[in-house]
């Protein structure tokens, strides 16, 4: 089953497919510069000691941005029915 | 023979400034460009009979005006209209590499791609088809590692075919984005009423300035709108229709569907057949490997300290020696020049005003140029990158960002630092308000200079504390300095915070001569601009100190005071040598009073009454201004004890215990006000460098010496009436 939550509400490891970018102005330009748009695989590679800013796999490459910033994208990720 | 211009851009981290020293060597020219504090490096390519001044522009993700640094590539590539732009791409990055390409070919500049670090991409199993990538995009592609120069010949040879004008212009039609129907169409309309009019013909493309506008880009907007008013009327109305529209059906915005659309067309290219990769391709790699280390909860923060303590270890300690060298040549200098002149006001302004001054400038270099090497070695090796991740969240508190932690920790963040350095390491924040404000801040840290005089305080009036105080007062300049900043920020410096979205580069070993020529050049920088201006506040200050001298009456009265004695007492005998040296004491602090900076003491007063200080407090602090240190050999000469080694004060300590002046309350005082008045002018004069203008160093001047003086003033008056 496909379910859509908040970048922030990501898990270390877990993986997922971005499906909107809820910002405009600078830091929507800015996400979207660095490769962050709709349909992007991305991965959560860990987070930072104190919880923020989260590291982010992409295409083999690693960014990171503050929880604050990932609130505005919107992900889609598996999730077992078993839960 | 004309030289043509050639321009580099690139995404940083892309290996742009390996590509540009790989071309010209140590031949290079770094300024900044006009009204902002990017730096703008130039350098020389000669190959044969091709000759051409190559310009590293800053590294940008896109060409929107998000950034100074964008708005700067920008401005460049229109303005200069660079025979050729080279741009470089990662490779192992592909994808988002080339989005700042498809920026490049909208504004039809005559391209170059540089396939950079191909070793990298070919370990992580990636095969690139060169020849295709560049028919699609319709430029030449040439395959390079800039590290270790390979294949720089054949790209400089499609560099020169594409700047004799020999290969045909991509095809308009096959590197056209499109942005789906509803933008299309008003691009379509904007396009032919652009094209009608001639607006900034001969800047900028038709087509790149309606996407610009759609895409809402404020800096093209105003452009247009200064250029021709009517006709900008009309076509913002045309791109807020378009936006409306896609509001309405499809809740985004016309920027969003823009950069989907690029990317789209990146991975529509991509997606023919030019990558294969041989692995998955988000396998980890060493660099990840070291990241579960280096980033680790636990163990990151701790190898973090570590490595920040040796940084300041290595430039502290290992500058200790450099540094004293140059002040011994500065001695001996002083001394020939002592021997050979006569004594006057030449033979003064050279030793205290001229040679002190080109010696303190000079003295810092070695200093500048380690810390300068270690951020190379840290920012190259992406290091720098991990540790604003780690300290990001402590550090945006304050409204500063986690790059900031270098410049606290080298400024004194430990005691004992500089914030000479300091302020230069605020360079490696791309953030200009957290910058601005780290610029601000820093010089509140408990630096080398202020230490004697603490020493000198502290061992005078709280002896059984010392170590206490002494570790108080580094802790408590901490707390200053951020919420300092937090402050800062929520005044003068509001705003919301710039986004922190970057990049973690894959670790690498940095280049020898990298280092080099990145430590040489920021060094240089340092000694030609910085230096000039610090040598004449210098020679300004020594004559504030000295001028105007004693009336030939009192002189003479002290010249008749030291005959008297030398008649009286057997030469040679420690009396006369005592009386001698007590009546040159009252002489120095008698002049001391009669100068400038006396008067000003004194006039002082009035104010500083307030806060527990005389008017030799007042001129000790003036003097603090040259260099913290100098507070404790003007308070020695204002006490008539003469000349006063800062490290071996004692007996001025002694003095101020005795004097009825001077007590607890007031040493707490002035403790409190020498810690966080104005930055000594070195580090002004590399604030208003590093700021882009002196309105920001006058600034600094200005709010530290009315922190400190409220601060001071508070614990005085409260002291006293608390009975202190």
């Amino acid at each position: 089953m496909l379910e859509r939550i908040s970048l922030r509400r990501m898990a270390k490891n877990q993986r997922g497919t971005i499906t909107a970018v809820k910002v405009a102005g600078d830091l929507g330009r800015r996400i979207r510069d660095m490769g962050l748009v709709p349909g992007t695989e991305i991965t959560v590679q860990g987070r930072a000691p104190l919880n923020d800013p989260v590291a982010l796999r992409i295409r083999g490459n690693t960014l990171t941005l503050r929880n604050n910033e990932a609130d505005f994208i919107e992900v889609e990720i598996e999730v077992d029915k078993a839960d | 023979m004309l030289k043509i211009i050639l321009a580099l851009a690139g995404n940083p981290n892309a290996g742009k400034t390996t590509l540009f020293n790989a071309l010209t060597g140590a031949r290079q020219h770094v300024g900044n460009y006009p009204g902002v504090t990017v730096e703008r490096k130039e350098g020389d390519y000669h190959k044969d009979d091709f000759n051409a001044v190559v310009v590293d522009l800053p590294g940008t993700y896109s060409l929107t005006a998000y950034s100074e640094e964008e708005v700067v590539a920008r401005d460049f590539l229109a303005n200069e209209k660079p025979a050729v732009v080279i741009n470089i791409l990662d490779a192992a990055n592909l994808e988002r590499n080339l989005y700042l390409t498809c920026q490049l070919l909208e504004l039809k500049v005559p391209l170059v791609v540089a396939l950079n670090m191909m070793d990298v991409a070919k370990d992580r199993g990636m095969e690139i088809d060169i020849d295709k990538l560049s028919a699609f995009l319709g430029v030449p592609v040439l395959p390079i590692v800039a590290r270790s120069s390979r294949g720089l010949d054949d790209l400089m040879a499609a560099v020169k075919a594409q700047a004799a004008g020999r290969l045909a212009p991509p095809d308009p039609a096959k590197v056209r984005i499109s942005y789906g129907d509803d933008i299309d169409q008003t691009l379509l309309t904007m396009t032919g009423l652009i094209r009608d009019s001639g607006l900034l013909k001969g800047k900028y493309p038709a087509r790149w300035i309606a996407v610009k506008i759609v895409e809402n880009d404020e800096m093209l907007i105003n452009e247009v709108k200064a250029a021709d008013p009517e006709l900008g009327a009309r076509l913002l109305h045309e791109a807020e229709l378009v936006a409306e529209h896609l509001m309405q059906t499809f809740d985004t915005y016309p920027e969003a569907v823009i950069a989907d659309h690029r990317y789209g067309f990146i991975k529509g290219i991509l997606k023919r057949g030019i990558i294969t990769h041989r692995y998955d391709e988000n396998r980890l790699y060493t660099s990840d490997r070291i990241d579960k280390v280096l980033t680790n909860r636990f163990a990151g923060p701790l190898l973090m300290l570590a490595v920040l303590f040796s940084i300041y270890q290595i430039t502290f300690s290992l500058s200790a020696l450099p540094v004293s060298w140059v002040a011994a040549v500065f001695g001996w200098l002083g001394g020939v020049l002592d021997a050979g002149l006569t004594d006057g006001p030449l033979k003064s302004m050279l030793i205290s005003g001229v040679i002190d001054g080109v010696g303190g400038v000079l003295g810092f270099v070695p200093l500048i140029m380690l810390m300068f090497l270690c951020i190379a070695i840290l920012e190259d090796s992406g290091y720098l990158a991990r540790v604003a991740f780690m300290m990001d969240r402590i550090f945006r508190i304050f409204g500063l960002h986690g790059s900031s932690v270098m410049a606290f920790i080298v400024s004194g963040g430990i005691a004992g630092g500089c914030a000479v350095p300091g302020v230069m390491a605020a360079r490696t924040l791309r953030s200009p308000k957290e910058r601005m404000a780290t610029l601000l801040t820093v010089p509140f840290m408990n630096c080398g200079a202020k230490l004697p005089i603490m020493a000198l305080l502290i061992g005078a009036f709280f002896a059984e504390h010392q170590a206490m105080y002494m570790f108080g007062f580094t802790l408590f300049s901490w707390v200053v300095a951020l919420v300092a900043a937090k402050i800062l920020r929520l005044t003068v410096l509001r705003g919301a915070p710039t986004p922190f979205v970057m990049e973690l580069p894959p670790y690498r070993f940095p280049t020898f001569k990298g280092l080099l020529i990145h430590t040489w050049e920021r060094t240089w920088q340092y000694i030609k601009k910085a230096g000039t201006v610090i040598l004449a506040i210098s020679i300004l200050l020594w004559a504030m100190m000295t001028y105007p001298g004693l009336s030939p009456e009192k002189k003479a009265a002290f010249v008749q005071e030291k005959e008297q004695i030398s008649a009286r007492y057997k030469t040679g005998s420690e009396e006369r040598e005592r009386l001698l040296k007590e009546v040159e004491g009252r002489r120095g602090a008698a002049a001391l009073q009669h100068s400038i900076a006396g008067r000003i003491g004194v006039a002082l007063e009035k104010v500083t009454w307030l806060s527990g200080f005389d008017w030799r407090t007042n001129i000790a602090l003036l003097g603090g201004f040259a260099a913290k240190e100098v507070v404790v050999s003007t308070l020695g000469t204002a006490y008539s004890m003469g000349d006063v080694d800062p490290e071996a004060a004692a007996s001025l300590g002694q003095r101020l215990a005795r004097d009825a002046a001077w007590s607890p309350l007031v040493a707490l005082s002035a403790l409190l006000f020498m810690a966080f008045y104005a930055p000594c002018f070195v580090t002004v004069v590399c604030i208003a460098r590093e700021a882009g203008s002196w309105k920001w160093a006058f600034f600094s001047i200005g709010y530290s010496t009315t922190f400190a003086f409220i601060l001071s003033t508070g614990v005085y008056q409260v002291g006293r009436f608390l009975g202190f």
